[in-house]
């Protein structure tokens, strides 16, 4: 049994939709959002790579590479907000951010 | 001397009084912060009428040599083709016009010094009388419909103002309140009336509007058969009857002398109410061509002049009576204008705006004598203790009743013949209407002066006097006994009565049957031939009031002198039996034909009726209720389903983000193929 192009969409397609669902069900903790929203870049960084590799074409790569910078620096930024809003609320749990209800 | 009338001359004329009204009228009030008294407010007004009066007759003067105006002053705005202009035409009827309406204007004027002489409001008064003498000339003087109409309303407006002037009594309010309304519903059909005349002739000016009069006379109005220029006409005196106080727009003028005596002389007898009978003259181009609208002119005025004079018999309250006789004298002149015979109406409105103020101030002069009592029934022998106001009245009285060579007679039988020789289908009746007028006339007005002048002294019999509500401010009460008025109270009663007596000998040729009328006023004498006839009848005024001798009006005068004199003087048991006897027609008389109760039970109940229907289901129901209300409670009703949906967690909105990409995505690479 040889690995197909499909095995490694369905590793990314699980890995999106264990982002989606860690998005959806966390309720606790804003670092489990960012986490998953990691887990969901790295989900389409699995599907360029595959894509790269079998079409043959390293463009896909050097897309993974600009994703896992833009990455790095969204979490140091998510993390910062991360800091101000527990400094403002002493709190970091989802449940309480509901500021945008009318 | 033809063209030495100038626009500047012109202009002074109505500006005087104004300048004089607004000194009184801010400077002379709390408005202004009373910076001027008493004396400089009279001052101001009468010099400002003064000068009007003296410009108008120099007017006159130069109209009789032969001049004519005709110009614009000033152009307000042009809207599209049309243009809303202020400007002056001068010809003989604006001529007479100018001087009548100044010279009873400074009489009343000079009247008022003494007759408002304790009132508080001496230079309110002042203020408004001269504002209502600019109003007037600008009405006469105009050149368009605009400026006619701005006078009709402005000399409306002061009515308004001066029949409640008293205004903490509360019938004055009542009163006032009646005179605007029904000048609206009069006002409502003249401003149709111009409309129309707009619409179709597309113009303001008289000129160009009797110019087109010829096309005008041959459209239909849209949708009907009906001649557009008849619409016209009945929309334009719809107009005069509320102005006027023609049947059944009359219900106002009684009533309105709640108001101060000067002002029932200047404005509810001699000038304004006379307007609606000047409208038609001047106009006279345009109601020749309808033959409908003069036969309703005829039969309107012919009801107002018979049937308001009999209400003038039952009539206790000496102001009353005379407002009762003016309201049939417009009917006479209205009779006139709808004879074609416009020139007569025109007289009878100069020689009545005379004799009339005369009997006004006369009234107003008992009135004072008496102590503020205005019913004849507790007056009587008043001769005695005011001579000249006796004399003067009588000499009214006469004119009123068409005394041979007096100037109510000219004019009176003027109408009357005039009437005889209309060819319209109303004339008969007109004519009948017209000549048992006279008796009345000559009835209730010496029942008027009888009572007033004559039997004996009653004044001590009054129920109502000193605790009455009437404004009995006057100093002195000692004996009850009338006294003379002083002098300028007098003065104007004798002016007054100098023309009563002579104008209309002095005037009937050139005004009847002479040229000082006849560009102003346009008759078809073939279609209309009575005033061409009548002219052929004429020879004289001499002649005229010997041939009288020969005729039923004086008779019925006289008839109905005698009459009042043996029921009121020789067998006063008389009235009182045939009112006794006529039970229900006196009912009906006091009531004055239930049309007061008709207004008020009918017409202001069922308007209000209908507004509160239209209030409650229009405006509560369908507006507030079906669509202000329902729209926002529509709103609050999904808003509060919708706003379910906002959680405000963002892993909400991210799922509905992703959801959405979903099914797009579903929808793009399966079902869209």
């Amino acid at each position: 049994m040889s690995l197909t192009l499909g095995h490694f969409l369905s590793v990314g397609a699980i890995l999106f939709a264990l982002s989606v669902i860690g998005i959806f069900l966390n309720r606790k903790n804003l670092i489990v959002l960012l986490m998953a929203i990691e887990l969901m870049l790295l989900a389409v960084n699995m599907n360029f790579v595959a894509f790269s590799h079998y079409l043959g074409d390293m463009h896909g790569q050097v897309f993974v590479f600009f994703i896992l910078t833009v990455a790095a620096a969204e979490s140091a930024i998510g993390l910062a907000v991360l800091v101000l809003l527990f400094r403002n609320r002493s709190s970091i749990s989802v449940e309480e951010l509901n500021a945008l209800k009318g | 001397m033809s063209n030495t009338l100038s626009a500047s001359t012109l202009l002074a004329v109505p500006l005087a009084p104004l300048v004089g009204s607004a000194l009184a009228g801010i400077l002379g009030t709390t408005f202004g912060g009373n910076v001027i008294g008493r004396r400089a407010s009279h001052t101001a007004t009468i010099l400002g009428v003064l000068v009007a009066f003296v410009l108008s007759a120099m007017t006159l003067a130069d109209v009789i040599g032969g001049a004519r105006f005709n110009q614009t002053i000033y152009e307000w705005m042009v809207v599209g083709g049309l243009k809303m202009e202020i400007g002056f035409m001068v010809d003989g009827l604006t001529a007479m016009m100018m001087c009548v309406v100044t010279f009873v204007s400074l009489m009343v004027h000079i009247y008022t010094i003494g007759y408002m002489e304790e009132d508080a409001g001496y230079n309110r008064f002042f203020a408004y009388i001269s504002l209502f003498t600019f109003s007037m000339l600008m009405l006469v003087m105009s050149n368009n419909l605009l400026q006619l109409f701005f006078g009709w309303e402005a000399v409306g407006l002061v009515s308004y103002l001066l029949i409640g002037f008293w205004f903490n009594k509360p019938t004055a309010i009542f009163a006032n309140m009646k005179a605007f309304l029904v000048n609206r519903v009069g006002d409502f059909g003249f401003i149709l009336g111009i409309g129309l005349i707009v619409a179709y002739a597309g113009t303001l000016n008289y000129t160009e509007v009797f110019a087109k009069a010829g096309e005008l006379g041959a459209l239909s109005f849209p949708g009907t058969s009906w001649m557009l220029v008849t619409v016209i006409c009945i929309c334009l005196f719809i107009g005069a009857m509320g102005k006027s106080a023609q049947f059944p727009l009359h219900v106002w003028l009684p009533d309105s002398m709640e108001g101060p005596t000067p002002i029932s002389a200047l404005i509810h007898a001699a000038t304004m109410v006379t307007a609606g009978i000047f409208m038609v003259a001047r106009m006279s181009p345009l109601f020749e061509l309808s033959d409908t609208a003069l036969n309703f002119i005829l039969v309107i005025g012919a009801i107002t002049a018979l049937f308001m004079g009999f209400l003038g018999i039952i009539q206790n309250d000496i102001k009353r009576v005379v407002a009762y006789s003016t309201l049939s004298q417009l009917g006479y002149m209205t009779v006139a204008l709808g004879a074609s015979a416009y020139s007569v109406a025109v007289f009878h409105l100069m020689t009545h705006a005379f004799f009339k103020a005369l009997l006004f101030l006369a009234a107003g002069s008992v009135i004072i004598g008496m102590h503020h009592n205005q019913d004849i029934r507790w007056m009587g022998a008043v001769r005695k203790y005011m001579p000249i106001t006796w004399i003067t009245s009588l000499l009214g009285t006469l004119a009123l009743i068409g005394t041979p060579l007096f100037s109510g007679f000219y004019s009176k039988d003027s109408i009357i013949e005039a009437v005889h020789f209309s060819n319209l289908p109303g004339a008969g009746f007109a004519h009948f209407a017209v000549l048992a007028g006279v008796f009345v006339t000559s009835f209730y007005s010496f029942r008027l002066y009888f009572l007033v002048f004559h039997g004996k002294e009653r004044y001590d019999q009054n129920p109502d006097a000193h605790h009455d509500d009437h404004h009995d401010d006057h100093g002195h009460h000692g004996d009850g006994k009338p006294h003379e008025s002083p002098w300028v109270v007098t003065l104007p009663l004798v002016l007054l009565a100098i023309p009563s007596v002579v104008i209309g000998y002095l005037t009937i040729q050139p005004m009847l049957f002479g040229d000082f009328l006849k560009d102003a006023i346009t008759v078809n004498s073939a279609a209309h031939p009575a005033m061409a006839k009548f002219a052929e009848m004429f020879h004289g005024p001499l002649a005229m009031a010997s041939h009288a001798l020969s005729t039923a009006p004086l008779y019925l005068a006289a008839a109905g002198a005698v009459a009042a004199w043996y029921m009121y003087l020789v067998n006063p048991a008389v009235p009182a039996a045939i009112a006794r006897a006529l039970k229900p027609l006196v009912t009906i008389l006091e009531n004055k034909y239930y049309l007061d109760w008709i207004n008020e039970n009918i017409i202001a109940r069922g308007a209000r009726a209908l507004g509160v229907v239209l209030w409650k289901g229009g405006d509560r129901g369908i507006i507030e209720g079906g669509v202000v209300n329902a729209s926002w409670k529509l709103v609050g009703v999904v808003s509060s389903v919708v706003r379910r949906v906002q959680t405000g967690y963002l892993y909400h909105y991210a799922f509905v983000m992703l959801v959405g990409v979903l099914l797009f995505m579903t929808y793009f690479v399966w079902l869209a193929k």
